[in-house]
């Protein structure tokens, strides 16, 4: 005989540990177990698309800094190539590379973020968080020789980037690049085969491919669920057509091909380090570009692959020095449309992890 | 590389299957009436050889005179994109017919649409603003919002 | 006889006899309270530095040498805090439930033998005594759990509730398996049995123990009615100042308690050579500790229903099979050759933890709702 239970309503943050800032889940349960779940979200909204209406296409670049703040450096990718599609702005070889090392350095970093949390959210004490953050600090140590900033980094430059590398910064890099792989290959042999992190992710917060694709989850969400669309390969941007890499597939679809298809990606991102780095021409980093830019009347959609997704800017100019219209993309807003569907069912720590997995970045989901 | 299919051509076969659904095409967009919205886009992402089965963006821009609802299409099978619009000229009560049903991926972005612009999608599931709290007066992105 | 038995004898030739009996009961609850407290602190600094060390990270180390002042810090800290009983909850249970919970634990020390005749009672029925008093705080837990009127709280309460239930079947089986060997069940008779720690005569029944006194004193990965990451702190979500630090100092007793039963069951108590007893009992306490707390730096946590299986379907099948072995062995086995008791149990161990991971998975699925 079945016990009676009635559903109760567990609002699950804004201020909770695990919700990676101020979001709130209004999760209805039944006992343990998840019965329905609403995000309820806005509590870090700066209408940074209002605000980028009233200032010029350069000032705008610090806004998109604010988006996805753990990975600075493609939200400006982003942005940039978005107003150079609308200007057309030809971009000197050598900021090209440094685009692609950094946005690829950002995308290890946000990686190592990801995957940490996901771990922390699974119980693991902030020992596997602790573990990547000694890879992410080099990372940032790299970045503080390059911009000067730790977070939010302002970097790219319409046209370009703002500085060119100092001395230091490539030995530094390539240290980094030949150390990487092998720490890597210390998280798999410390987590992969643990039999509490198999038990608890895999099968759980299955995403299937169809479900993926119509709610147009992106980036490694997508790329779990067994659909192989990278935009960096399906409509390659800057000059990621010259690298050669993989792009790591899940097939479940379930927590664990999330958390191994972005522990892929970090391979994947060091295999494109390798060749960037001797590839590296001198000269300019930064176009003839003029301040006050006035891009001509008109419309443009870039989108790249940013770490958590298809980020992208859709930008309207009426030839004025500020854009008409400032739409973004959020990827982790739009990722987590299915997050209903992948969690019903299971208990609320699956609801915990699985939101997790997704990797959600607030001030992107906010904006 | 993903194609961006030239609007005039899809405008061609929308305009063969649904006749006057068709307001304006050029190169890069195509705008049909607020009305065959929703049966151009189950066109669009049924008909074999467009199969637009991603909704990568869905957006709205005040142009004071109208409102243009942007959906940019993807598919993800023959790697090709399109841009499809539609303009509502109402400013009080403006109504666009929802895509949930096609494309999940737009429950929150009508949602966001709906608190930012003040454009009502019909037939959404759960039409409440998103980044605003409830009670909010008014609609920032509205170019007359200040 | 114990030592504070001879202390009241001497005493009762001197004073009147009320006195004799009251003064070393006191004198011996000082000691033990005492004891208890001082290797609390001890245990929090230490544990807050080895998670350091497993963490690549330092660890407090600020106040005084090597930080060691760290934990009396932050007792002054928690202390001064404002207590807060929220508007809604039940005020006199709210106020209970930390006492319910930190005063059974200290109990626990009233058996534990530090060296011969150091024990502050020895009781013929020691080992049911410290299983019956332990469970007690299960119910302070639950207390708090419902007196705070906060969902997170009530789940968790409800998960302990669960847990200990749990977990009391096959920790108790396993300590049965020690009591048929000893014979007795008074705790200076266990540790005066053990030539041979029962570590190794009863490898199996030692991993069953100390899982489930794992579970018991909710560290990881039993650590759910605390999973910050699930429901922020669990139980004392809605605590604050001196009873938050109630509920921290009792679980870390408990960690001390279940160490030094761990200790005193299967490691041979204060019994080992050259360095004196409670030395003895000292390292061998701390290197309980010191696995528990690695195990809590290593390991995610289970979910409820994996918890529950784990130990239903692997922990209590295994202790029954190995109560029912040991019993064969106590019963047919000639006592004068115990090593040999050692070779077959280590291989019996091995044979069946090895058959139960190859047969049962944790796996729970998804329900329909």
């Amino acid at each position: 005989m079945a016990i009676k239970t009635e559903p109760f309503i567990l609002n699950i943050g804004p201020q909770h540990p695990s919700t990676h800032g101020v979001f709130r889940l209004r999760a209805t349960l039944d006992g343990e177990v998840v019965v329905d779940v609403e995000p309820v979200i806005g509590y870090l909204h700066r209408g940074i698309e209002k605000l980028a209406e009233g200032r010029t296409y350069t000032q705008n670049i610090p806004f998109t800094d604010r988006l996805d703040y753990l990975a600075s450096i493609t939200n400006n990718l982003a942005y940039v190539l978005a107003v150079e599609k609308l200007a057309e702005v030809k971009v000197p070889e050598r900021a090209e590379y440094l685009r692609v090392i950094t946005a690829e350095m950002m995308r290890i970093a946000s990686h190592l973020m990801a995957v940490g949390f996901f771990l922390n959210d699974l119980g693991a004490m902030m020992t596997p968080v602790l573990y990547m953050w000694r890879e992410r600090e080099k990372l940032l140590d790299l970045f503080e020789m390059v911009c000067g900033q730790r977070l939010t980094y302002n970097y790219m430059r319409i046209g370009g980037v703002s500085h060119d590398i100092p001395e230091e910064f490539l030995p530094a890099l390539k240290r980094f690049v030949a150390e990487m792989p092998g720490f890597i290959d210390e998280y798999d042999q410390l987590l992969a085969g643990n039999e509490i992190l198999l038990v608890r992710s895999k099968g759980v917060g299955v995403l299937p491919e169809e479900l993926a694709i119509n709610s147009a989850a992106s980036g490694p969400v997508l790329r779990a669920s067994g659909v192989k669309w990278d935009i960096r390969r399906a409509d390659p941007y800057s000059i990621y057509d010259r690298f050669d890499f993989d792009i790591p597939v899940g097939s479940a679809g379930d927590c664990y091909d999330r958390y191994w298809v972005r522990v892929q990606e970090m391979r994947q991102s060091v295999r494109i380090l390798e060749q960037a780095i001797p590839q590296l021409p001198e000269g300019e980093v930064c176009a003839e570009v003029p301040r006050l830019l006035r891009p001509p009347v008109g419309e443009v959609y870039g989108h790249i692959e940013a770490p958590k997704g298809e980020l992208g800017f859709y930008l309207v100019s009426d030839n004025s020095i500020a854009p008409y219209r400032f739409r973004i993309r959020p990827p982790t807003l739009i990722n987590l449309t299915a997050l209903k569907d992948m969690v019903i069912g299971w208990k609320v720590a699956d609801l915990i992890i699985t939101f997790g997995s997704i990797d959600v970045c607030l001030g992107e989901i906010d904006r | 590389m993903t194609i961006a299919l030239n609007g005039e051509e899809v405008a061609e076969k929308i305009r063969g299957a649904f006749p006057g659904s068709v307001v304006a095409a050029d190169k890069a967009a195509v705008i049909v009436t607020n009305q065959s919205l929703y049966q151009v886009a189950e066109f669009l992402k049924n008909t074999a050889g467009l199969d637009f089965d991603y909704l990568t963006d869905l957006t709205a821009v005040d142009y004071l005179d109208y409102f243009e609802v942007v959906y940019h299409l993807t598919s993800l099978k023959h790697n090709h994109s399109l841009v499809l619009k539609t303009r509502c000229y109402e400013r009080e009560k403006p109504v666009v017919s929802s895509v949930v049903n096609l494309w999940r991926a737009a429950d929150f972005q009508e949602r966001e649409v709906y608190d930012l612009m003040g454009i009502t999608f019909e037939g959404h599931p759960n039409l409440k603003r998103l980044l605003l709290w409830e009670g909010f007066v008014g609609h920032p992105l509205r170019r007359d919002y200040l | 006889m114990t030592l504070l038995e001879q202390f009241q004898l001497w005493l009762a030739t001197m004073w009147p006899e009320w006195a004799a009996y009251v003064t070393p009961a006191i004198v011996g609850v000082v000691i033990v309270i005492a004891f208890a407290l001082c290797m609390v602190i001890v245990f929090i600094y230490f544990e807050r530095r080895l998670l350091g060390r497993f963490q690549i990270r330092l660890g407090p180390n600020r106040l005084g040498p090597e930080g060691i002042f760290q934990p009396i810090a932050t007792a002054v800290k928690v202390l001064l805090k404002e207590d807060i009983v929220p508007a809604k909850g039940d005020k006199w249970l709210h106020w209970l439930a930390p006492l319910v919970v930190f005063v059974p634990v200290l109990m626990i020390f009233a058996v534990v033998p530090f060296w011969e005749g150091a024990i502050f009672i020895d009781l013929n029925v020691g080992i049911v005594y410290v299983v019956a008093i332990s469970s007690v705080s299960a119910v302070g837990i639950y207390m708090a759990g419902w007196a705070s009127n906060n969902k997170y709280a009530l789940i968790s309460a409800l998960r302990m509730v669960a847990q200990v239930v749990s977990y009391e079947l096959p920790v108790i089986l396993s300590i049965l398996g020690v009591v048929l060997m000893v014979g007795s069940l008074s705790m200076s008779q266990i540790v005066a049995a053990q030539t041979i720690p029962f570590i190794l005569l009863q490898p199996l029944g030692f991993i069953i123990f100390f899982l489930g006194a794992v579970a018991e004193m909710n560290r990881s990965p039993f650590d759910l009615l605390e999973a910050d990451s699930e429901i922020v702190a669990g139980f004392h979500t809605e605590y604050s100042g001196m009873k938050f630090a109630m509920f921290y100092l009792g679980e870390y007793c408990h960690a001390l308690a279940y160490s030094c039963i761990i200790a005193t069951l299967f490691l041979g108590g204060w019994r080992g050579p050259l360095l004196p007893p409670f030395l003895w009992l000292l390292i061998k306490v701390v290197a309980v500790f010191f696995v528990i707390v690695w195990i809590r730096a290593t390991l995610p946590r289970l979910r409820v229903d994996q918890l529950m299986s784990f130990a239903w379907k692997c922990l209590l099948p295994m202790a029954v099979i190995n109560l029912f072995v040991v019993a064969a062995e106590v019963l047919w086995l000639p006592e004068s050759l115990p090593w040999i008791m050692v070779v077959v149990n280590f291989a019996f161990a091995g044979a069946l933890i090895l058959l139960w991971s190859k047969l049962f998975t944790l796996g729970g699925g998804r329900v329909e709702v």
